[in-house]
Protein backbone atom coordinates (compact mmCIF):
# COMPACT_ATOMS: atom_id res chain seq x y z
CA UNK A 1 0.00 0.00 0.00
CA UNK A 2 3.02 2.15 0.78
CA UNK A 3 4.27 1.86 -2.59
CA UNK A 4 2.68 4.67 -4.40
CA UNK A 5 3.16 7.11 -1.67
CA UNK A 6 6.45 6.46 -1.27
CA UNK A 7 7.54 6.28 -5.44
CA UNK A 8 6.00 9.64 -5.66
CA UNK A 9 8.09 11.37 -2.51
CA UNK A 10 11.04 9.57 -3.99
CA UNK A 11 10.46 11.13 -7.22
CA UNK A 12 9.36 14.41 -6.74
CA UNK A 13 11.52 14.70 -3.29
CA UNK A 14 14.64 13.04 -3.16
CA UNK A 15 15.32 12.97 -7.03
CA UNK A 16 15.36 16.57 -7.00
CA UNK A 17 17.79 16.74 -4.10
CA UNK A 18 19.57 14.65 -5.60
CA UNK A 19 19.82 16.65 -8.64
CA UNK A 20 21.06 19.13 -6.27
CA UNK A 21 25.02 18.25 -7.08
CA UNK A 22 24.28 20.23 -10.36
CA UNK A 23 25.60 23.52 -7.98
CA UNK A 24 28.54 21.50 -8.07
CA UNK A 25 28.90 21.18 -11.87
CA UNK A 26 29.44 23.20 -15.10
CA UNK A 27 25.84 21.75 -16.15
CA UNK A 28 25.31 21.41 -19.84
CA UNK A 29 22.23 20.65 -20.83
CA UNK A 30 23.77 18.96 -24.20
CA UNK A 31 25.99 16.83 -21.97
CA UNK A 32 23.19 16.08 -19.56
CA UNK A 33 23.37 15.60 -15.41
CA UNK A 34 25.68 12.66 -16.01
CA UNK A 35 28.25 14.13 -18.25
CA UNK A 36 28.72 17.95 -17.41
CA UNK A 37 32.20 18.61 -15.63
CA UNK A 38 32.30 18.88 -11.94
CA UNK A 39 33.48 22.25 -10.96
CA UNK A 40 33.48 21.79 -7.08
CA UNK A 41 32.75 24.92 -5.24
CA UNK A 42 32.85 27.40 -7.79
CA UNK A 43 29.82 28.34 -8.43
CA UNK A 44 29.73 28.46 -4.08
CA UNK A 45 32.68 31.67 -5.00
CA UNK A 46 31.17 33.12 -7.56
CA UNK A 47 28.05 33.67 -5.82
CA UNK A 48 29.63 34.89 -2.87
CA UNK A 49 31.77 37.64 -5.01
CA UNK A 50 28.78 38.78 -6.77
CA UNK A 51 27.12 41.66 -5.80
CA UNK A 52 23.75 40.80 -7.23
CA UNK A 53 23.67 38.39 -4.03
CA UNK A 54 24.04 40.54 -1.46
CA UNK A 55 21.19 42.35 -2.87
CA UNK A 56 19.49 39.19 -2.86
CA UNK A 57 20.00 38.22 0.84
CA UNK A 58 19.40 42.15 2.12
CA UNK A 59 16.35 42.20 -0.10
CA UNK A 60 15.29 38.84 1.54
CA UNK A 61 15.59 39.46 4.80
CA UNK A 62 14.13 42.58 4.92
CA UNK A 63 10.92 41.95 2.82
CA UNK A 64 10.77 39.22 5.82
CA UNK A 65 10.91 41.50 8.17
CA UNK A 66 8.86 43.75 6.95
CA UNK A 67 6.49 41.21 6.87
CA UNK A 68 6.51 40.04 10.32
CA UNK A 69 6.86 43.50 12.23
CA UNK A 70 3.30 44.53 10.16
CA UNK A 71 1.51 41.63 9.56
CA UNK A 72 2.34 39.52 12.62
CA UNK A 73 0.66 41.18 15.26
CA UNK A 74 -2.70 41.69 12.78
CA UNK A 75 -4.45 38.59 13.09
CA UNK A 76 -3.51 39.10 17.20
CA UNK A 77 -5.58 42.09 17.51
CA UNK A 78 -8.39 40.69 14.73
CA UNK A 79 -8.53 37.53 16.84
CA UNK A 80 -9.14 39.99 20.68
CA UNK A 81 -11.46 41.62 17.78
CA UNK A 82 -13.50 39.11 17.30
CA UNK A 83 -13.19 37.16 20.88
CA UNK A 84 -15.34 40.12 22.03
CA UNK A 85 -18.06 40.27 19.76
CA UNK A 86 -20.89 38.32 21.36
CA UNK A 87 -23.24 38.15 18.56
CA UNK A 88 -22.67 34.71 16.63
CA UNK A 89 -24.06 35.39 14.05
CA UNK A 90 -22.96 38.48 12.95
CA UNK A 91 -19.10 36.65 14.60
CA UNK A 92 -19.75 34.10 12.10
CA UNK A 93 -20.26 36.57 8.95
CA UNK A 94 -17.28 38.75 9.69
CA UNK A 95 -15.51 35.19 9.64
CA UNK A 96 -16.40 34.25 6.85
CA UNK A 97 -15.39 37.46 5.36
CA UNK A 98 -11.87 37.54 6.65
CA UNK A 99 -11.27 34.03 5.91
CA UNK A 100 -12.04 34.13 2.00
CA UNK A 101 -8.82 36.02 0.17
CA UNK A 102 -6.96 33.14 1.32
CA UNK A 103 -8.70 31.22 -1.02
CA UNK A 104 -7.96 33.53 -3.77
CA UNK A 105 -4.71 32.79 -6.03
CA UNK A 106 -2.28 35.46 -6.09
CA UNK A 107 -2.79 35.72 -9.57
CA UNK A 108 -6.22 37.07 -9.07
CA UNK A 109 -5.18 39.55 -6.04
CA UNK A 110 -2.80 41.02 -8.25
CA UNK A 111 -4.62 41.46 -11.02
CA UNK A 112 -7.31 43.29 -8.43
CA UNK A 113 -4.05 45.66 -7.13
CA UNK A 114 -2.86 46.21 -10.62
CA UNK A 115 -6.13 47.31 -11.45
CA UNK A 116 -6.54 49.18 -8.07
CA UNK A 117 -2.86 51.31 -8.61
CA UNK A 118 -2.74 51.83 -12.48
CA UNK A 119 -2.06 55.41 -12.86
CA UNK A 120 -4.90 55.93 -15.49
CA UNK A 121 -7.21 54.08 -14.73
CA UNK A 122 -6.67 52.83 -10.88
CA UNK A 123 -9.46 53.94 -8.11
CA UNK A 124 -6.12 55.19 -6.02
CA UNK A 125 -5.47 57.37 -8.31
CA UNK A 126 -8.94 58.30 -9.03
CA UNK A 127 -9.22 59.72 -5.27
CA UNK A 128 -5.76 61.89 -5.32
CA UNK A 129 -6.69 63.14 -8.82
CA UNK A 130 -9.79 64.09 -7.39
CA UNK A 131 -7.88 66.13 -4.55
CA UNK A 132 -5.72 67.68 -7.33
CA UNK A 133 -2.52 65.13 -7.02
CA UNK A 134 -0.53 63.94 -9.73
CA UNK A 135 -1.18 60.05 -10.16
CA UNK A 136 1.29 57.62 -9.59
CA UNK A 137 3.04 54.70 -10.65
CA UNK A 138 3.12 52.88 -7.75
CA UNK A 139 4.04 49.71 -8.63
CA UNK A 140 7.28 51.03 -10.68
CA UNK A 141 8.41 53.24 -7.83
CA UNK A 142 11.12 51.81 -5.47
CA UNK A 143 9.78 53.30 -2.60
CA UNK A 144 6.21 51.99 -2.51
CA UNK A 145 7.21 48.53 -4.15
CA UNK A 146 7.58 46.91 -0.36
CA UNK A 147 4.69 48.53 1.61
CA UNK A 148 2.41 46.96 -1.63
CA UNK A 149 3.96 43.81 -0.90
CA UNK A 150 3.37 43.74 2.55
CA UNK A 151 0.27 45.71 2.84
CA UNK A 152 -1.38 42.64 0.08
CA UNK A 153 0.06 39.89 2.26
CA UNK A 154 -1.89 41.44 5.08
CA UNK A 155 -5.36 42.04 3.48
CA UNK A 156 -4.59 37.83 1.99
CA UNK A 157 -3.42 36.30 4.75
CA UNK A 158 -4.34 37.57 8.35
CA UNK A 159 -8.21 37.05 8.78
CA UNK A 160 -7.31 33.06 8.10
CA UNK A 161 -4.48 33.92 10.46
CA UNK A 162 -6.89 34.23 13.32
CA UNK A 163 -8.05 30.71 13.40
CA UNK A 164 -4.85 29.93 15.62
CA UNK A 165 -5.01 32.50 18.28
CA UNK A 166 -9.20 32.22 18.37
CA UNK A 167 -8.36 28.33 19.35
CA UNK A 168 -5.79 29.40 21.93
CA UNK A 169 -8.64 31.81 22.92
CA UNK A 170 -11.25 29.72 23.50
CA UNK A 171 -8.97 27.21 25.53
CA UNK A 172 -8.44 29.95 27.95
CA UNK A 173 -10.41 29.03 31.56
CA UNK A 174 -13.64 30.99 31.35
CA UNK A 175 -13.19 30.96 35.61
CA UNK A 176 -10.12 33.13 35.28
CA UNK A 177 -12.75 35.82 33.12
CA UNK A 178 -15.55 35.86 35.82
CA UNK A 179 -12.69 36.18 38.63
CA UNK A 180 -11.93 39.05 36.81
CA UNK A 181 -15.28 40.84 36.41
CA UNK A 182 -16.05 40.02 40.47
CA UNK A 183 -12.49 42.31 40.93
CA UNK A 184 -14.36 45.01 38.98
CA UNK A 185 -11.64 44.80 35.55
CA UNK A 186 -13.21 46.68 32.75
CA UNK A 187 -13.28 44.69 29.04
CA UNK A 188 -9.75 46.09 28.30
CA UNK A 189 -8.28 45.27 31.51
CA UNK A 190 -10.09 41.77 31.06
CA UNK A 191 -8.16 42.01 27.37
CA UNK A 192 -5.17 43.20 28.74
CA UNK A 193 -4.30 40.80 31.64
CA UNK A 194 -6.20 37.29 31.05
CA UNK A 195 -6.43 36.83 27.44
CA UNK A 196 -3.21 38.35 26.17
CA UNK A 197 -1.61 36.67 28.61
CA UNK A 198 -3.19 33.45 27.93
CA UNK A 199 -2.63 33.25 24.68
CA UNK A 200 1.12 34.46 24.65
CA UNK A 201 3.16 30.69 24.48
CA UNK A 202 1.20 30.45 21.42
CA UNK A 203 2.56 33.73 20.00
CA UNK A 204 5.86 33.62 20.99
CA UNK A 205 6.11 29.97 19.28
CA UNK A 206 4.50 31.19 15.86
CA UNK A 207 6.61 33.78 16.07
CA UNK A 208 9.78 31.90 17.11
CA UNK A 209 8.96 29.56 13.75
CA UNK A 210 7.85 32.27 11.72
CA UNK A 211 11.55 33.70 12.10
CA UNK A 212 12.91 30.38 11.09
CA UNK A 213 11.23 31.09 7.86
CA UNK A 214 12.67 34.46 7.22
CA UNK A 215 14.87 33.60 3.77
CA UNK A 216 11.65 32.30 2.28
CA UNK A 217 9.26 34.76 0.71
CA UNK A 218 7.46 32.86 -1.87
CA UNK A 219 7.76 33.16 -5.50
CA UNK A 220 3.93 33.89 -6.74
CA UNK A 221 3.71 37.30 -4.91
CA UNK A 222 6.84 39.01 -5.84
CA UNK A 223 6.77 37.31 -9.29
CA UNK A 224 3.16 38.65 -10.21
CA UNK A 225 4.13 42.06 -9.00
CA UNK A 226 7.61 43.16 -9.64
CA UNK A 227 9.41 44.49 -12.61
CA UNK A 228 12.60 45.43 -13.97
CA UNK A 229 12.19 49.13 -12.82
CA UNK A 230 11.96 47.67 -9.18
CA UNK A 231 13.92 44.65 -8.90
CA UNK A 232 16.73 46.88 -6.78
CA UNK A 233 13.98 46.26 -3.88
CA UNK A 234 12.17 43.29 -4.55
CA UNK A 235 13.97 40.72 -5.93
CA UNK A 236 15.05 37.92 -3.69
CA UNK A 237 15.87 34.26 -3.65
CA UNK A 238 13.11 32.70 -5.23
CA UNK A 239 12.43 35.08 -8.46
CA UNK A 240 16.27 35.58 -8.98
CA UNK A 241 16.92 31.26 -8.87
CA UNK A 242 14.16 31.68 -11.47
CA UNK A 243 14.93 34.39 -13.85
CA UNK A 244 18.90 32.72 -13.63
CA UNK A 245 17.84 29.30 -14.03
CA UNK A 246 15.34 29.27 -16.14
CA UNK A 247 15.29 32.53 -18.28
CA UNK A 248 19.15 32.86 -18.75
CA UNK A 249 19.77 29.52 -18.66
CA UNK A 250 22.72 29.13 -15.91
CA UNK A 251 21.55 26.11 -14.51
CA UNK A 252 24.15 25.33 -12.34
CA UNK A 253 25.01 28.71 -10.19
CA UNK A 254 21.00 28.91 -10.75
CA UNK A 255 20.73 25.38 -8.38
CA UNK A 256 23.66 27.01 -6.00
CA UNK A 257 21.60 30.15 -5.50
CA UNK A 258 18.68 27.32 -4.57
CA UNK A 259 20.98 25.23 -2.89
CA UNK A 260 22.09 28.18 -0.32
CA UNK A 261 18.57 29.17 0.55
CA UNK A 262 17.78 25.60 1.19
CA UNK A 263 20.37 25.05 3.35
CA UNK A 264 20.61 28.39 5.89
CA UNK A 265 17.10 28.06 5.61
CA UNK A 266 16.66 24.29 6.95
CA UNK A 267 19.53 25.39 9.97
CA UNK A 268 17.24 28.27 10.82
CA UNK A 269 14.15 26.17 10.85
CA UNK A 270 16.27 23.12 12.89
CA UNK A 271 17.52 25.72 15.58
CA UNK A 272 14.28 27.49 15.93
CA UNK A 273 12.25 24.70 16.34
CA UNK A 274 14.96 23.66 19.10
CA UNK A 275 14.09 27.01 20.81
CA UNK A 276 10.23 26.44 20.75
CA UNK A 277 10.46 23.35 22.02
CA UNK A 278 12.64 25.05 25.30
CA UNK A 279 9.31 26.89 25.96
CA UNK A 280 7.72 23.54 26.48
CA UNK A 281 5.28 23.86 23.18
CA UNK A 282 6.47 21.50 21.21
CA UNK A 283 8.03 22.32 17.88
CA UNK A 284 6.89 21.69 14.19
CA UNK A 285 7.86 17.69 14.90
CA UNK B 1 -11.64 43.18 2.98
CA UNK B 2 -14.86 43.10 0.68
CA UNK B 3 -14.53 46.18 -0.49
CA UNK B 4 -11.99 45.28 -3.56
CA UNK B 5 -14.33 42.06 -4.44
CA UNK B 6 -17.66 44.32 -4.45
CA UNK B 7 -15.63 46.68 -6.67
CA UNK B 8 -14.97 43.85 -9.48
CA UNK B 9 -18.04 42.23 -9.42
CA UNK B 10 -19.90 45.83 -9.52
CA UNK B 11 -17.53 46.81 -12.67
CA UNK B 12 -17.39 43.93 -14.65
CA UNK B 13 -21.37 43.89 -15.31
CA UNK B 14 -21.64 47.66 -15.62
CA UNK B 15 -21.31 49.23 -18.60
CA UNK B 16 -18.42 51.19 -19.43
CA UNK B 17 -19.93 54.96 -18.83
CA UNK B 18 -21.40 54.05 -15.74
CA UNK B 19 -17.96 52.82 -14.68
CA UNK B 20 -16.19 56.32 -15.82
CA UNK B 21 -18.31 58.33 -14.02
CA UNK B 22 -17.82 56.46 -10.46
CA UNK B 23 -14.71 54.07 -10.96
CA UNK B 24 -15.28 53.44 -7.00
CA UNK B 25 -18.81 52.18 -7.17
CA UNK B 26 -19.93 49.18 -5.35
CA UNK B 27 -23.43 48.62 -6.93
CA UNK B 28 -23.52 47.89 -10.85
CA UNK B 29 -24.85 51.03 -12.57
CA UNK B 30 -26.44 50.29 -16.15
CA UNK B 31 -26.29 46.62 -16.14
CA UNK B 32 -24.18 45.27 -19.05
CA UNK B 33 -22.58 41.76 -19.69
CA UNK B 34 -20.58 42.08 -22.92
CA UNK B 35 -18.00 41.59 -21.27
CA UNK B 36 -19.26 38.44 -20.00
CA UNK B 37 -20.30 37.51 -23.36
CA UNK B 38 -16.98 38.22 -24.69
CA UNK B 39 -15.03 36.50 -22.44
CA UNK B 40 -16.67 33.14 -22.57
CA UNK B 41 -16.84 33.67 -26.77
CA UNK B 42 -12.61 33.30 -26.22
CA UNK B 43 -11.96 29.67 -27.07
CA UNK B 44 -8.62 30.21 -25.57
CA UNK B 45 -10.75 30.21 -21.88
CA UNK B 46 -12.61 27.84 -22.49
CA UNK B 47 -9.82 25.64 -23.50
CA UNK B 48 -7.95 26.70 -19.74
CA UNK B 49 -11.20 26.28 -17.98
CA UNK B 50 -11.11 23.09 -18.89
CA UNK B 51 -7.73 22.42 -18.35
CA UNK B 52 -8.40 24.03 -15.20
CA UNK B 53 -10.85 21.60 -14.36
CA UNK B 54 -9.04 18.44 -15.38
CA UNK B 55 -6.23 19.29 -13.47
CA UNK B 56 -8.16 20.08 -10.21
CA UNK B 57 -10.10 16.73 -10.35
CA UNK B 58 -7.68 14.30 -11.66
CA UNK B 59 -5.15 15.45 -9.08
CA UNK B 60 -7.37 15.84 -6.16
CA UNK B 61 -8.31 12.48 -6.83
CA UNK B 62 -5.02 11.14 -7.38
CA UNK B 63 -3.75 13.00 -4.62
CA UNK B 64 -6.55 11.66 -2.24
CA UNK B 65 -6.00 8.11 -2.94
CA UNK B 66 -2.31 8.29 -2.61
CA UNK B 67 -2.44 9.99 0.69
CA UNK B 68 -4.93 7.56 2.09
CA UNK B 69 -2.83 4.59 0.64
CA UNK B 70 -0.01 6.15 2.36
CA UNK B 71 -1.57 7.15 5.85
CA UNK B 72 -3.08 4.22 6.95
CA UNK B 73 -0.17 1.91 6.72
CA UNK B 74 1.91 4.30 8.65
CA UNK B 75 -0.67 4.88 11.02
CA UNK B 76 -0.21 1.00 12.52
CA UNK B 77 1.54 0.49 15.26
CA UNK B 78 3.27 -2.87 14.21
CA UNK B 79 4.98 -1.46 10.24
CA UNK B 80 8.36 -1.73 9.81
CA UNK B 81 10.70 0.87 9.21
CA UNK B 82 7.41 3.10 10.53
CA UNK B 83 9.93 5.28 11.66
CA UNK B 84 12.31 6.04 8.67
CA UNK B 85 9.52 6.47 6.46
CA UNK B 86 7.87 9.04 8.84
CA UNK B 87 11.13 10.84 8.85
CA UNK B 88 11.82 10.63 5.00
CA UNK B 89 8.26 12.36 5.23
CA UNK B 90 9.23 14.64 7.34
CA UNK B 91 12.86 15.69 6.02
CA UNK B 92 10.94 16.60 2.42
CA UNK B 93 9.09 19.38 4.31
CA UNK B 94 11.62 21.12 5.33
CA UNK B 95 14.61 21.01 2.50
CA UNK B 96 13.92 20.56 -0.89
CA UNK B 97 16.05 20.34 -4.33
CA UNK B 98 14.71 23.84 -5.22
CA UNK B 99 13.18 25.13 -8.61
CA UNK B 100 16.48 24.18 -10.86
CA UNK B 101 16.43 20.40 -10.23
CA UNK B 102 12.69 19.98 -9.88
CA UNK B 103 12.45 21.58 -13.58
CA UNK B 104 15.04 19.38 -15.03
CA UNK B 105 13.50 16.01 -13.84
CA UNK B 106 9.70 17.16 -15.30
CA UNK B 107 12.28 17.77 -18.65
CA UNK B 108 13.94 14.47 -18.31
CA UNK B 109 10.28 13.14 -17.34
CA UNK B 110 9.14 14.49 -20.61
CA UNK B 111 6.60 16.18 -19.02
CA UNK B 112 7.36 19.32 -20.16
CA UNK B 113 4.15 20.92 -22.15
CA UNK B 114 1.35 18.28 -20.21
CA UNK B 115 -1.07 18.70 -17.71
CA UNK B 116 0.39 15.77 -15.64
CA UNK B 117 3.70 18.28 -14.48
CA UNK B 118 1.10 20.42 -13.18
CA UNK B 119 -0.73 17.00 -11.35
CA UNK B 120 1.89 14.62 -10.47
CA UNK B 121 4.27 16.63 -8.43
CA UNK B 122 1.64 17.92 -5.94
CA UNK B 123 0.34 14.69 -5.31
CA UNK B 124 2.02 13.90 -2.15
CA UNK B 125 2.23 16.27 0.67
CA UNK B 126 4.44 15.71 3.80
CA UNK B 127 1.71 17.40 5.52
CA UNK B 128 -1.33 15.92 4.86
CA UNK B 129 -0.31 12.80 5.00
CA UNK B 130 0.59 13.51 8.73
CA UNK B 131 -2.50 14.96 8.84
CA UNK B 132 -4.51 11.99 7.74
CA UNK B 133 -2.25 9.34 9.46
CA UNK B 134 -3.13 11.17 13.14
CA UNK B 135 -6.50 10.62 12.20
CA UNK B 136 -6.31 7.12 11.17
CA UNK B 137 -4.39 6.59 14.67
CA UNK B 138 -6.91 8.26 16.78
CA UNK B 139 -9.66 5.54 15.11
CA UNK B 140 -10.74 2.85 17.85
CA UNK B 141 -8.99 -0.63 16.88
CA UNK B 142 -11.57 -2.71 18.11
CA UNK B 143 -13.56 -2.27 15.04
CA UNK B 144 -11.16 -3.12 12.39
CA UNK B 145 -9.59 -5.94 14.68
CA UNK B 146 -13.20 -7.21 14.59
CA UNK B 147 -13.14 -7.46 10.62
CA UNK B 148 -9.86 -9.10 10.52
CA UNK B 149 -10.94 -11.80 12.72
CA UNK B 150 -13.66 -12.27 10.43
CA UNK B 151 -11.56 -12.47 7.39
CA UNK B 152 -11.33 -8.97 6.00
CA UNK B 153 -8.32 -8.25 3.97
CA UNK B 154 -6.17 -4.60 4.70
CA UNK B 155 -7.42 -3.10 1.53
CA UNK B 156 -11.11 -4.28 2.33
CA UNK B 157 -11.18 -3.03 5.97
CA UNK B 158 -9.41 0.26 4.82
CA UNK B 159 -12.43 0.83 2.07
CA UNK B 160 -15.66 -0.47 4.03
CA UNK B 161 -14.68 0.35 7.73
CA UNK B 162 -11.62 3.16 8.10
CA UNK B 163 -12.69 5.10 4.87
CA UNK B 164 -16.69 6.04 5.87
CA UNK B 165 -15.48 6.69 9.18
CA UNK B 166 -12.94 9.33 8.44
CA UNK B 167 -14.87 11.36 5.98
CA UNK B 168 -14.24 14.79 7.50
CA UNK B 169 -10.80 14.35 7.48
CA UNK B 170 -10.87 12.89 3.90
CA UNK B 171 -13.39 16.26 3.01
CA UNK B 172 -10.76 18.46 4.63
CA UNK B 173 -7.74 17.90 2.80
CA UNK B 174 -9.81 17.10 -0.19
CA UNK B 175 -10.70 20.53 -0.36
CA UNK B 176 -7.18 22.00 0.50
CA UNK B 177 -5.80 19.96 -2.21
CA UNK B 178 -8.49 20.88 -4.64
CA UNK B 179 -8.26 24.75 -4.12
CA UNK B 180 -4.15 24.25 -4.04
CA UNK B 181 -4.70 22.96 -7.40
CA UNK B 182 -6.98 25.44 -8.89
CA UNK B 183 -4.91 28.35 -7.96
CA UNK B 184 -1.44 26.86 -8.54
CA UNK B 185 0.35 29.39 -10.92
CA UNK B 186 4.18 28.88 -10.35
CA UNK B 187 4.31 25.09 -11.78
CA UNK B 188 2.05 26.60 -14.68
CA UNK B 189 4.53 29.23 -15.52
CA UNK B 190 7.31 26.37 -15.18
CA UNK B 191 6.19 23.94 -17.05
CA UNK B 192 3.85 24.99 -20.05
CA UNK B 193 4.34 26.83 -23.01
CA UNK B 194 1.64 25.87 -25.57
CA UNK B 195 -1.32 28.20 -25.19
CA UNK B 196 -3.70 25.27 -25.66
CA UNK B 197 -2.13 23.71 -22.21
CA UNK B 198 -2.64 27.22 -19.99
CA UNK B 199 -4.71 27.12 -17.12
CA UNK B 200 -6.96 29.58 -15.86
CA UNK B 201 -4.74 31.58 -14.13
CA UNK B 202 -1.80 31.74 -16.60
CA UNK B 203 -4.51 33.18 -18.63
CA UNK B 204 -5.53 35.51 -16.55
CA UNK B 205 -2.20 37.14 -16.00
CA UNK B 206 -1.69 37.72 -19.75
CA UNK B 207 -5.01 39.25 -20.15
CA UNK B 208 -4.59 41.49 -17.43
CA UNK B 209 -0.44 41.94 -18.25
CA UNK B 210 -1.59 42.85 -22.00
CA UNK B 211 -4.56 44.86 -21.76
CA UNK B 212 -2.67 47.00 -19.35
CA UNK B 213 0.02 47.59 -22.61
CA UNK B 214 -2.96 48.06 -24.63
CA UNK B 215 -3.87 51.07 -22.75
CA UNK B 216 -0.40 52.68 -22.44
CA UNK B 217 1.27 51.81 -25.48
CA UNK B 218 -1.70 50.53 -27.89
CA UNK B 219 0.52 47.68 -28.75
CA UNK B 220 -0.03 44.18 -27.45
CA UNK B 221 -0.72 40.44 -29.50
CA UNK B 222 -3.98 39.74 -27.99
CA UNK B 223 -5.17 40.14 -31.53
CA UNK B 224 -8.35 37.97 -30.70
CA UNK B 225 -9.02 39.76 -27.43
CA UNK B 226 -9.40 43.12 -29.05
CA UNK B 227 -11.86 42.23 -31.52
CA UNK B 228 -14.58 44.74 -30.37
CA UNK B 229 -14.86 47.92 -28.61
CA UNK B 230 -15.18 46.00 -25.21
CA UNK B 231 -13.25 48.60 -22.28
CA UNK B 232 -10.28 46.27 -21.43
CA UNK B 233 -11.10 47.35 -17.97
CA UNK B 234 -14.51 45.61 -18.03
CA UNK B 235 -12.99 42.62 -19.64
CA UNK B 236 -10.13 41.88 -17.23
CA UNK B 237 -12.94 42.14 -14.33
CA UNK B 238 -14.97 39.83 -16.29
CA UNK B 239 -12.04 37.56 -16.19
CA UNK B 240 -11.21 37.98 -12.84
CA UNK B 241 -14.63 37.61 -11.69
CA UNK B 242 -14.54 34.14 -14.08
CA UNK B 243 -11.75 32.79 -12.65
CA UNK B 244 -12.63 33.19 -8.55
CA UNK B 245 -16.20 32.29 -9.14
CA UNK B 246 -16.38 28.88 -9.00
CA UNK B 247 -14.51 29.33 -5.25
CA UNK B 248 -16.88 32.00 -4.31
CA UNK B 249 -19.83 29.90 -4.88
CA UNK B 250 -18.72 27.09 -2.75
CA UNK B 251 -16.79 28.42 -0.11
CA UNK B 252 -19.57 30.38 1.96
CA UNK B 253 -20.48 26.26 3.08
CA UNK B 254 -17.48 24.68 2.77
CA UNK B 255 -15.88 27.02 5.08
CA UNK B 256 -16.08 25.23 8.17
CA UNK B 257 -14.56 22.09 6.87
CA UNK B 258 -11.35 24.60 5.85
CA UNK B 259 -11.85 26.14 9.57
CA UNK B 260 -11.45 22.13 11.20
CA UNK B 261 -8.34 21.67 8.61
CA UNK B 262 -6.80 24.27 10.10
CA UNK B 263 -7.35 23.23 13.40
CA UNK B 264 -6.01 19.73 12.83
CA UNK B 265 -3.06 21.14 12.07
CA UNK B 266 -2.74 23.35 14.57
CA UNK B 267 -3.02 20.42 17.01
CA UNK B 268 -1.30 17.91 16.26
CA UNK B 269 -0.80 14.31 17.45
Amino acid sequence: MLIPGLASLILFHYIPMYGISMAFQDFNVVKGFFKSPWVGFDNFAYLLKSREFYAILRNSILISLYRMFWGFPVPIILALMLNEVKNIYYKKTIQTILYLPHFISWVVIVGIVYNFLSPSTGIINHIIKLFGGEPIAFLQEEKYFRSILVISDIWKGSGWGTIIYLAAISGIDESLYEAAIIDGATRMQRIRYVTIPGIMSTIIVLLILRSGSILRNGFEQIFLMYSPLVYDVADVFETYTYRVGLREGRFSYATAVGMFQSIVGLILIWTTNRLSRKFGEGGLW
Amino acid sequence: MLYPFLNVIAVSISDYSSYLANPLRIFPGKMDFTAFRYVFSSSLILSSYRNTIVVTILGTLIALIVTILTAYPLSKKNLKGKKLIMNLFIFSMLFSGGIIPSFYLIRSLNLLDTLWALILPGTISAYNVILMKNFFTSLPESLEEAAKIDGASDLYVLWKIVIPLSTPIIATIGLFVCVGYWNSYFSAVLYIRDQQKWTLQLLLREIIMSANTQLLSSGGNMAEMSAEAIPPQTIKYATLIVVILPILCVYPFLQKYFVKGMMLGAVKG
